[in-house]
């Protein structure tokens, strides 16, 4: 298997397309209509280039490479991580045994469902994310928008060959669905709920590249571990693609972050909606929001779902090989938060039922950096306010704190004197109208929005006032 | 044995049931139930923290006996309280789930009666749905608004339609087989070919699929009846609804007839309500159940008896008797056999009997009452029970009350007198017993017991009206022992103490082959193959065993499976 992209195909790869006709031509005919749904879905705003990364092969150095093109002619193709030879499957009940290179009958149906909710979430961003464009804060911002979407793209089809792959018939229907459904569609919604509300602005944007990606990340990241190894590889070299956007969330945040500070120190207030900037309290509220829907999307606190995909190899834990334990956990436990009578408890349930759990944790602990990060800004700054992750069971529709309501600070209140001070926690229309209010775009090189600071480096050694991207 | 009657059983409060069948719509837990004209809408909003056992959750809209108790009561009641109800719409309030099926947490701690159980009243609530549709002039249809699985397909497969939403993620399934290693048995096997007719080998493919299919390969199977889009969902369903209820021929104006509380009391030694009864002998294993005849004449034109309403003779005997049926079936396990009595004036009962046949074309209530009658004495026909009918002097086994000693697997007659008593036992056969009142095989009791009998069966229609004796009775083979007064109480307690000192398991079996003769019919087949293929698989290792798919479902450990074919 060549490890370099093989450009001279119709669809860029790195699993000799070429040399399996049947499965080339199941996705030259999916191609179309890929592109078809990047017309009608993707970004709305069309430039005449822009400066993309591109994958051109999957080993560690030359990945990618940096140049203008039309969107339209990225090359989405299907790149897997190098196939690790004599790899075992590292965990669950067949642990040890040589990893799977065709799907097991036994688990057509858990991989496929893994598959198709993972794939559902590529193309729904972009859908969510498809106006963001005309309202963008720089022509770097426009670029990494850009980035982003055609890698979410690729991401797809890294699902869709998967699909097309290992999956027969149904694979290539369930392929075809993946396009169907739309973000927000009346008729045909995407499978989960929070895919389905649009990225109303750029702040918006930052935390959802910062929080929801993230959950992302870490879903790739179990997915990695899998048994079955095209899973695996697949998920490697998208693990890759995914740190990007986590940096353009992170920076995005800083960005704002430290102009809110600048605004904050220079007028000695903070109330420094007057000269343009973001209230530090309306990042608070934003970063509540998107943290705590980001917080659900990992499911709810017991599992069986995810216990079985453990112990049958399909999906492991982050960084399962550097586990010290016996990575099958029939015997361990775990604690998990419950709440009882109004108070929340821990109750030790199975381990292999409190994975969902054990990731939150991972996530939160990264999520967590990025927090110490920004309250570095302020600090340097010299504004003493700080930001900081709500509790987990703040917001909550998923899991253990469904139903209940927990304040920012974890102290469980009723319903109405939660409902009285949302307001505080959460962004009210105020603070929507107030961000939507900075939304003008900025397209001249080198300008940035006055919400926002400008990056501390352009993109692959380009200065910021590059022309990333010529509209016309 | 001797004679008791209801004011004979000692009673105190706090001998109340584990589990009681009583409720009504302001004690819903899980369902909404509510009522727009013509058109009625049932809306499954399980609330996962009210099982009516501890140590489960009733995610997604599963469910437990306490959910399908509330929908045993919102059918009952739509058809008696609101007649003007000519559709009712089953639904889900959740989000993009319509019913994850029977609760596998609950199944997997549960003991194997309380499953045997819990999937017969299901199956029989099933039933109830599907005989409202036929015979009750409301036809169910399901509004499938999101993934509906295992139980909550079965309970769709109910309805006379099934409106599948079409969101490109909504699946019908049933994954019991591959996900559990059981069947799906709330009668999801048997309707996919008997009523559906889904064609064998794509059925096939449909229960080991695990994800189930989406609307339009599940209209393409016949799984549903109309894959519609999100977006017409609602909208479309109410104008299947409304012109569904537009064939139908409810009377609209009529009032209904509400149906009150029960008055029961629990004893330890026994249950009253007003009519029915029972003595419960626990060390002999042994129930008496005694069903008084009316203490008032029948009403004189079914505008009486509907103002009569729940204090109908015919109709409070069968609400009192399918509680005390449903009680016992599930609160008294080792309790194996029942003595079914009556006690009362043969005259009245027949004067009941003669109204409910003069009327039960005409006017709907009497029809719902027939139709309660038929669905009470088919829940004795597949009760695990040894049944056996006591008439003696003073009882009152004509017509509709015949039907009860016609359900018992023997029927023991006083011939004669006993001392100091004037009357002598006698039954009445009436046009009741002739096809009435059938059993699930389709078949009347009478025709099931002469099958393939004609002139026997004949006999007995000639003898219509007549009041048997004791010798006629076992002349026209109505009857199996007609013991003396010397030999009475000796040859029933004999029959008593053998029947309880055999195995219970046998018995069941044995009982339930021998009650239903001749042609399966859909509902036969439910209770019978599907019901026993079920609880075969439910006392198995690859289910039940410590390594079982049921016990280990939720541990996220793998079931080890013997892979023995039996």
């Amino acid at each position: 298997m060549s490890l370099n992209a093989d450009y001279t195909d119709r669809i860029p790869n790195n699993v000799d397309l070429r040399g399996d006709r049947r499965l080339q031509r199941a996705l030259e005919a999916w191609q179309p209509r890929f592109m078809q749904w990047w017309r009608d879905l993707g970004p709305d705003l069309i430039a005449r280039d822009v400066y993309l990364r591109t994958a051109i092969s999957a080993d560690r150095d030359g990945w990618a490479h940096f140049g203008h093109l039309p969107l339209e002619e990225y090359r989405w193709g299907i790149f897997l991580a190098d196939r690790e030879p004599d790899r075992r499957i590292p965990f669950g009940e067949h642990m040890g045994t040589e990893a799977w290179q065709q799907v097991p009958g036994e688990y057509r149906a858990d991989l496929q469902r893994l598959l198709v909710v993972q794939g559902d979430t590529e193309p729904a961003s972009v859908e969510q994310q498809r106006l963001l464009g005309f309202t963008a804060p720089s022509l770097y911002d426009l670029r990494n928008l850009f980035q982003v979407n055609v890698e979410e793209g690729r991401h797809l089809w890294a699902m869709v060959y998967l699909l097309h792959a290992f999956f027969g018939r149904e694979g290539r229907e369930q392929a075809e669905e993946l396009l169907m459904r739309h973000s927000g569609s009346v008729d045909a919604p995407r499978i989960l709920g929070a895919f389905n509300e649009p990225t109303r602005d750029w702040l918006a944007f930052f935390m959802f590249t910062y929080f929801t990606d993230r959950d992302g990340k870490f879903q790739l990241g179990t997915l990695a571990e899998s048994g079955f190894d095209p899973l695996s590889r697949t998920c490697r070299f998208m693990l890759r693609e995914e740190a990007h956007h986590m940096m353009v969330g992170t920076t995005g945040i800083d960005r704002v972050v430290r102009r809110t500070a600048d605004l904050m120190r220079e007028h000695d207030t903070d109330d420094i909606k007057r000269y343009g900037g973001i209230p530090l309290d309306i990042v608070q509220r934003y970063l509540n929001f998107h943290y705590s829907v980001s917080l659900d999307l990992f499911g709810g606190e017991r599992s069986t779902n995810v216990a079985n995909y453990f112990t049958a190899g399909l999906k492991g834990r982050w960084q399962e090989e550097r586990r010290g334990d016996d990575h099958r956990l029939t015997d361990a436990t775990a604690v998990v938060d419950v709440v009882v009578g109004g108070r929340i408890e821990q109750t030790a349930i199975p381990a292999l039922t409190a994975l969902n759990q054990d990731l939150r944790s991972e996530y939160f602990t990264d999520c967590n950096h990025g927090v110490r990060r920004w309250n570095r800004i302020l600090e340097e700054a010299g504004v003493d306010q700080k930001l900081s992750l709500p509790h987990h069971g703040f917001n909550r529709r998923v899991g253990a704190f469904a139903g209940s309501s927990v304040t920012p600070g974890g102290a469980l209140v009723d319903a109405d004197a939660w409902a009285r001070q949302q307001a505080e926690w959460l962004p009210t229309a105020d603070d929507f109208d107030y961000v939507h209010s900075l939304m003008k775009p900025v397209f001249e090189p080198g300008r940035m929005a006055a919400w926002i600071a400008p990056p501390a480096t352009g993109i692959n050694g380009q200065p910021v006032d590059y022309e990333y991207v010529h509209l016309t | 044995m001797a004679l008791e009657t209801a004011e004979k059983v000692a009673t105190t409060d706090d001998a109340a049931p584990a589990v009681s069948f009583a409720t009504d719509p302001t004690r819903y837990a899980h369902w909404h139930l509510s009522i727009d004209g013509v058109v009625a809408t049932l809306t499954m909003d399980v609330d996962e923290h009210l099982g009516l056992r501890p140590g489960y959750a009733m995610k997604l809209n599963s469910y437990d006996l306490g959910v399908d108790i509330e929908l045993h009561d919102a059918v009952q009641r739509l058809r008696f309280e609101h007649p003007e109800v000519a559709c009712v719409i089953i639904t889900s309030a959740k989000d993009r789930c319509f019913s994850a099926g029977a609760n596998i947490g609950m199944l997997a701690q549960a003991t194997h009666p309380w499953k045997v159980n819990f999937c017969k009243f299901t199956n029989e609530t099933r039933l109830e749905i599907e005989d409202a549709t036929a015979n009750s002039g409301q036809t169910y249809i399901a509004a499938v608004n999101g993934a509906a699985a295992g139980g909550g397909y079965e309970l769709a497969l109910a309805c006379d339609e099934i409106l599948l939403i079409d969101d490109g993620s909504s699946a019908v399934s049933l994954p019991e087989l591959p996900l559990l290693a059981v069947l799906p048995a709330t009668g999801g096997l048997t309707r996919l070919g008997d009523k559906r007719h889904v064609r064998r080998d794509l059925a096939d493919v449909f229960v080991t699929k695990s994800e189930g299919v989406k609307a339009p390969t599940a209209l393409r199977w016949g799984l549903v009846d109309a894959a519609i889009a999100r977006g017409q969902f609602d909208e479309s369903v109410s104008a299947r609804a409304a012109s569904i209820a537009a064939q139908r021929s409810r009377p609209k104006a009529a009032p209904g007839v509400v149906l009150e509380p029960l008055a029961v009391s629990f004893g330890k030694d026994g249950i009253a309500y007003d009519h029915v009864s029972a003595v419960l002998d626990r060390s002999a294993g042994v129930v008496t159940l005694t069903i008084a005849g009316p203490a008032d004449e029948a009403p004189n034109d079914a505008h009486e008896a509907r103002s009569l309403g729940c204090k109908f003779w015919p109709l409070a005997v069968a609400r009192e008797l399918d509680d005390l049926i449903l009680n016992l079936r599930t609160n008294e396990l080792t309790l194996g056999t029942w003595v079914i009595r009556t006690a009362g004036d043969m005259r009245g009962v027949l004067d009941h009997d003669r109204f409910m046949l003069e009327h039960r074309e005409t006017d709907w209530f009497v029809n719902e009452v027939e139709l309660l009658v038929k669905r009470v004495l088919k829940r004795l026909d597949v009760t695990s029970r040894s049944l056996l009918a006591s008439i003696e002097p003073g009882s009152c086994f004509g017509g509709l009350l015949l039907e009860l000693a016609l359900v018992c697997d023997e029927q023991f007659m006083l011939d004669g007198r006993m001392e100091d008593d004037e009357r002598s036992a006698v039954i009445v056969v009436t046009e009741s017993n002739l096809g009435v009142y059938p059993m699930g095989n389709a078949l009347s009791r009478l025709e099931s017991r002469f099958f393939g009998r004609a002139s026997e069966l004949d006999a007995v229609r000639v003898a219509v009206g007549d009041p048997l004796d004791a010798a006629a009775a076992s002349e026209l083979g109505l009857v199996t022992v007609i013991p003396d007064a010397i030999d009475w109480e000796d040859e029933l307690r004999i029959a008593l103490e053998q029947r309880t000192s055999f195995s219970p398991d046998a018995l069941t079996a044995m009982e339930a082959s021998l009650r239903f003769v001749g042609p399966e019919t859909m509902e036969s087949k439910i209770f019978g193959r599907l019901t026993a293929w079920q609880n075969w698989i439910f006392s198995r290792p690859n289910a039940i065993g410590p390594a079982g798919a049921l016990r280990r479902y939720g541990s996220g450990q793998r079931a080890e499976l013997s892979r023995e074919r039996v």
